[in-house]
């Protein structure tokens, strides 16, 4: 099986032009100063990372990783569930269920964050119908809350598919030997469920937590620009201020900062993998 | 299901092949880059059937994206559309091709008031399209006091009503012109008060926004914004909706005034014809069918006088014709250079505070 | 009992997925242009969607793309994700890092880092560029959803085909293949939404030739979105709808669909 490997050669040629290229050229004008499109004239530098340690970028990068922290836990909490019901499901309406579930998100995410603002805000649709019903506004938007709404929204197909693609396999076998050895449901949840759908969870997370981090756009509509998040700054320094070097620094940091965080992800889930052999065994 | 999605794919390829088959011959295409909505795109249709030159009509966001586009290369534009500081960027870097006015007969047309500006002090890289003030939107029913003053964005009686431009320039420059000083100044200790001055107005604003104040303050979110004078008269000119509580103050101590304006950049390939296309707009027939259609200020002369016959109403209004002694006090801004960090520190400082 | 909690937890998130559809598509219908405010039902939106030609021109490559980019990236990213399943150590570690760089990084500085590359490296910007930035930020999402279908294929199964004289790639085909399908539809559902929707990197790496429907609306926002393009969304999310339905309805009798 060993073998098998070399089908991974392709993809890594493509990710060594595609991917590890253009970083090495983020990390050049992280360290240099200079005109960025003459990239023989660049001067070697530390200014930029200098200034990623005054304390307001400090400060974002730690409001970032909060906001995203809490919109994947958020995404676990409320996507698992799903997950497991669609799962469950009669097999005819199945696929459907998880079409329906990602359809949202062929919309335009422009238009998606427009009409969540529609019904958020302050005189939007949601404090009508509370104004209808009698009872007191809310006030949500512009705030954090609206922002960690617009991430949920976002991102919560992309924690559903995978945890249900690993869930669709377990069910029937594992649970119905379970059952037949009296486990009750909380039991065979958190002993055989929870543990086998790791890999899944692992998946799912990733594809939450890392874009997670660096969005932008729904932290400036929703959250009413007060309170930027790294991925704002980093655009803001591309875009708007033209600083190609400080921007690269940020978006070196964080994705140090990332992959850090992500390496002790993999450790726990390592640790997990285990466990749950070793339990296997007993 | 296989059979379905090989003969989708099929499907694609064939398409694919089909129209970048279509992209060739020798005609001539002129590619024009404009901001989204930004002209009337029958007069588009009506270039292209006077002249048989071909128009690749594509769009942008933001001055910034255009010129990072422009600045990398790798694809030509022959007419674009940057606003005044940006024009001014362009020509620091070298980025624009001097206009043949010889070509642009229809230059005349153009108010004398709006040639040689700051940005282009000798006028020899640009054309303004359309020009406007920055200024404050607001819903009469929520607000009391005059808006005619900068002072109001700073009213505590409105804390939490009211929405900041979020634009390094926009909401400097009202924090500078509302302390007297030059919306372009490069003055530290200017630059120093006008920021302390945003960071106070911090704990009284709801938002910091951009294109969507003018939604905002339609729906009611809000009691007012600091925004362009065309978002006013987006919501003026709205004839199915009834937005007559909607008003817009230019404030007295002077504004900024914009341009967008229509150039050509290096690179270009058919400069006779994008010169022919900018004559073209400023055709006083187009220009008003444009003007009417877009609903800001045209600085062509013939279009504008045709459009104060056709709506008188709308010059009474500072929105959209702002009174001369406004103008006379009011800046163009203009490229900052080194102090554009400076600028962006001190904003990035105010908004994350 | 339990079937009433599921059905209302269901409908709950079914709620929250759709309450900005319903909105956007309610707005397609309203007469002005303005989101503040409900100005009465037309249809002109609709009328005026089938005249704009940067409209039909933008959906045109939207969708190509979406379908090319989502064709290229699953079949790459399957494969790519078997073969990295079948890796040890540090090879595995590092290119599951590397993978993850995309999904990571900030749209801009891929959409940027990339726009340079092509650049220096002579390549006109249009078309074939744009797709290869959509393959590139799709399939790490495609290798994400396969990768943990593979972590629960019984290691012995393939090995077994094989003693039992079955070539690696009829192995490949006819026991790996079926097991994993669910994590390949999932990857590619994945890879569809995200080339469809991304307009900055999307924005850099094309040329003055190409656009899509998110370069499109983006650049209307200074002037506000039309409620054409709410019309264009709603179009087709009525198509995609209706296409589920038949789809559904004629696989009704082959028992299950896609997953």
């Amino acid at each position: 099986m060993k073998r098998m490997k070399i089908l991974a050669y392709p993809y890594s040629v493509w990710m060594a032009i595609f991917i590890v290229v253009p970083i090495l050229l983020v990390l050049l004008y992280s360290f240099t100063e200079g005109d960025i499109r003459n990239l023989a004239e660049l001067r070697f530098s530390t200014r930029s990372y200098e200034r990623v340690l005054e304390p307001i970028y400090l400060k974002v990068i730690v409001n970032s990783f909060i906001l995203a922290t809490l919109s994947t836990l958020f995404c676990l909490l409320l996507g698992y569930p799903v997950a497991m019901i669609v799962a469950r499901s009669n097999p005819k309406v199945r696929g459907m269920l998880l079409m329906f579930l990602i359809v949202p998100m062929w919309m335009n995410f422009l238009l998606r964050t427009y009409a969540w603002m529609s019904i958020l805000s302050p005189n939007g649709f949601l404090n009508r119908l509370m104004d209808l019903l009698g009872l007191p506004r809310l006030e949500i938007m512009p705030g954090k809350t609206a922002v960690l709404l617009g991430m949920i929204y976002n991102f919560l197909p992309f924690m559903i598919l995978p945890i249900y693609t690993v869930l669709s396999k377990i069910d029937k076998q594992y649970l119905e030997a379970a059952n037949d050895l009296g486990a009750n449901n909380a039991r065979t949840f958190f002993k055989i469920i929870l543990p086998l759908s790791i890999p899944g969870v692992v998946s799912g997370i990733t594809m939450v937590f890392l874009p997670a981090v660096s969005t932008f756009v729904i932290s400036g509509l929703l959250g009413g620009g007060k309170t930027p998040l790294i991925g704002d700054l980093i655009e803001h320094q591309f875009m708007w201020e033209g600083n190609w070097h400080f921007g690269s620094s940020l978006s070196i940091i964080l994705m140090v900062m990332i992959l850090i965080s992500m390496a002790i992800m993999s450790r726990i889930d390592r640790n997990g993998q285990q466990e749950k052999n070793g339990q296997s065994k007993v | 299901m296989k059979r379905i999605l090989v003969s989708v794919f099929a499907v694609v390829v064939l398409l694919t092949m089909a129209f970048t088959m279509s992209g060739c011959g020798n005609k001539v295409v002129l590619n024009v880059f404009n901001w989204g909505e930004y002209m009337d795109k029958s007069l588009l249709d009506l270039f292209e059937e006077q002249t048989g030159i071909t128009i690749n009509y594509k769009t942008y966001d933001t001055n910034e994206t255009m010129l990072a586009k422009l600045e990398a290369g790798g694809s030509s534009y022959d007419v674009v559309f940057p606003s005044d500081y940006a024009v001014s960027e362009m020509i620091r870097k070298d980025m624009l091709l001097p206009l043949d006015f010889e070509n642009i007969p229809n230059f005349k047309y153009v108010d004398d008031r709006f040639k040689n500006l700051e940005y282009d002090p000798e006028n020899k890289y640009s054309v303004p399209y359309f020009w406007g003030t920055i200024g404050i939107l607001y819903n009469e029913n929520m607000v009391d006091d005059p808006v005619d003053n900068w002072d109001i964005l700073w009213n505590p009686k409105y804390a939490g009503q009211i929405l900041m431009k979020k634009d390094v320039r926009d909401a400097m420059g009202a924090s500078l012109k509302r302390l007297g000083y030059s919306m372009n100044s490069t003055n530290d200790e200017e630059l120093r008060q006008a920021q302390e001055a945003l960071i106070e107005q911090r704990k009284l604003v709801a938002g910091y926004y951009g294109d969507e104040i003018k939604d905002l303050i339609a729906n009611g979110d809000a009691a007012m914004g600091l925004t362009y004078s065309g978002d006013f008269m987006e919501l003026y000119w709205d004839e199915d909706a009834d937005f007559s509580h909607i008003s817009f103050g230019v404030p007295r101590e002077g504004t900024n005034l914009w341009f967008d304006t229509v150039v050509i950049p290096k690179g270009c390939r058919y400069k006779k014809e994008a010169e022919m296309f900018i004559n073209f707009l400023l055709d006083p027939d187009v220009a008003y069918q444009n003007a009417m259609t877009i609903g800001y200020p045209s600085p062509n002369t013939v279009a504008l006088e045709r459009m104060r016959q056709e709506e008188p109403e709308a010059f009474e209004l500072d929105g959209f014709w702002p009174d001369d002694e406004i103008i006379e006090k009011s800046d163009v801004y203009v490229d900052l250079g080194e102090y554009k960090s400076i600028y962006n520190q001190l904003w990035t400082e105010v908004l994350v505070d | 009992m339990k079937k009433t909690a599921v059905r209302i937890y269901m409908g709950l998130i079914f709620l929250f997925l759709y309450a900005p559809i319903i909105v956007l598509i309610v707005f397609s219908f309203n007469k002005t242009k303005s989101r503040g405010q409900w100005a009465g039902f037309t249809l002109e939106w609709y009328a005026e969607l089938f005249k704009d030609r940067l409209i039909t021109e933008a959906l045109y490559y939207t969708v190509i793309i979406a379908i090319l980019a989502t064709v290229i990236s699953t079949i790459v990213g399957t494969i790519s994700a078997i073969g990295i399943h079948y890796m040890r150590g540090f090879s595995k570690n590092m290119l599951l890092n590397v993978n993850n760089i995309p999904v990571l990084n900030p749209d801009i500085v891929t959409g940027v880092a990339l726009m340079t590359l092509f650049l220096s490296a002579g390549l006109r910007l249009g078309f074939v560029t744009m797709l290869i930035s959509h393959v590139l930020f799709c399939i790490p999402y495609v290798i994400l959803a396969v990768l943990p279908k593979l972590r629960q294929l019984n290691k012995h199964t393939a090995e077994a085909a094989m003693d039992l004289g079955a070539t690696p790639s009829y192995a490949l085909r006819k026991v790996i293949l079926p097991e994993i399908k669910p994590g390949i539809v999932s990857g590619a559902l994945m890879a569809f939404t995200m080339s469809i929707d991304d307009f900055v990197i999307s924005f850099f790496t094309t040329g003055n030739e190409v656009s899509n429907l998110s370069i499109l609306i983006y650049s209307m926002a200074k002037r506000g979105v039309k409620p054409t393009i709410n019309a264009l969304s709603t179009l087709m999310f009525v198509t995609v709808v209706i296409l589920l339905l038949i789809i559904n309805k004629k696989s009704e009798k082959g028992e299950e669909l896609l997953l």
